[in-house]
């Protein structure tokens, strides 16, 4: 793969983790179970959203095709999106959207970090960024596994489930394929396999102290780095293309 | 979600070049804890400010409305309590 093609690919990973999960914390506007989380959540999607706007912007530069961030992040089918599958999984209830966004901003910051120092120009400057927006996201999901795991019965009850059935999606953040090899070769990016250890020791500290029992480690889905997604994408894309496919080149 | 749970905090912020917290209203938490991170998403977002400080609004004492007259009708006649009749020499500058 060309070295054009190979950034391109990585860029979009990054980005479409970005604008799928925007898309999902999106549909909880007006649906929060209060007030104060409702707008919190709101304010998490903006911050991935504007994340997603920066990434489509560089891939539009990167894949030079006088394609514009808009027609990249709302006008490609399925299987060329490269989001990992962790950030499609349903919102469920507050706890389950809690928990993934836990495991996943455990990871992106360590990632962003990581990234804050990139041969990458653009990378850097972007990681540099985003990683104070994830940081918070990490407080205020580390703060809610801690108050749902360590609460009433219900609240534990629906809290470990919650943290078991995204456990099986945690594995793909830490799998490396020849792209990530690549990127991470010329320092652009890191080595996903070696970010576990940290990754697994915060998660582990904070389900600990929510009373909350760790999943073992098992097998893990993977698949939506190189296109190969759950049938949840189908639903959220039929929603977020609605409106560009039916109107094209609509202005506001 | 009760109110006993939730009670109601009222809201403190001070700007970036502010030098006091100013009331920019409530909002309901479990705890301090929460209720800053609360007032952070809710009263922060269009860069209100860089600091925080939240109270239980129960902790809050206000006069009565009702005592209006006799608590401060007195103060407005009383010249003599503002610092406006001295000269300044031109060398002490501003005060």
């Amino acid at each position: 793969m060309s070295q054009n093609n190979a950034l391109l690919e990585y860029v979009l990973r990054l980005g479409d983790n970005t604008l799928i999960l925007g898309q999902r914390l999106s549909e909880w506007c007006g649906h929060g179970p209060v007030l104060e989380e409702d707008i919190a959540l709101t304010n998490h999607a903006l911050d991935y959203l504007g994340q997603a706007t920066l990434m489509m912007q560089y891939a539009s530069k990167v894949q030079d095709e006088g394609k514009d961030e808009d027609q990249i992040a709302f006008l490609r089918d399925a299987p060329e999106y490269k989001n990992i599958l962790l950030v499609e999984l349903p919102n469920g209830d507050y706890a389950h959207t809690v928990a993934r966004q836990f495991l996943f901003s455990a990871w992106y910051s360590l990632v962003l970090e990581n990234i804050s120092s990139s041969s990458d120009e653009f990378l850097a400057s972007f990681a540099v960024k985003s990683l104070k927006e994830v940081k918070y996201h990490l407080q205020h999901s580390s703060d809610w596994v801690l108050r749902l795991g360590d609460g009433t019965e219900e609240s534990h009850r629906r809290m470990q489930d919650a943290i078991d059935k995204i456990w099986p999606y945690t594995g793909e953040m830490f799998t490396m394929d020849s792209i990530d090899q690549l990127m991470f070769d010329q320092k652009i990016g890191p080595n996903f396999i070696s970010l576990k250890a940290v990754w697994l020791d915060h998660v582990k500290a904070i389900l600990e102290e929510a009373g909350l029992t760790m999943p073992p480690d098992a097998w893990s889905h993977s698949g939506g780095k190189q296109g190969r997604h759950t049938e949840h994408l189908g639903f959220i894309l039929s929603d977020m293309q609605f409106l560009q496919r039916a109107y094209p080149g609509a202005k506001w | 979600m009760s109110n006993k749970d939730w009670p109601l905090w009222e809201i403190f912020i001070r700007s970036k070049q502010g030098l006091n917290h100013k009331h920019v209203g409530s909002l309901h938490a479990t705890d301090a804890k929460m209720a800053i991170a609360n007032a952070r998403d809710v009263y922060t977002r269009r860069a209100e400010g860089i600091s925080i400080w939240v109270v239980k609004s129960e902790d809050i004492t206000a006069s009565s409305p009702d005592d209006k007259d006799i608590l401060y009708d007195p103060a407005n006649d009383k010249v003599y309590r503002h610092p406006t009749f001295y000269d300044i020499p031109p060398e002490i500058g501003h005060m």
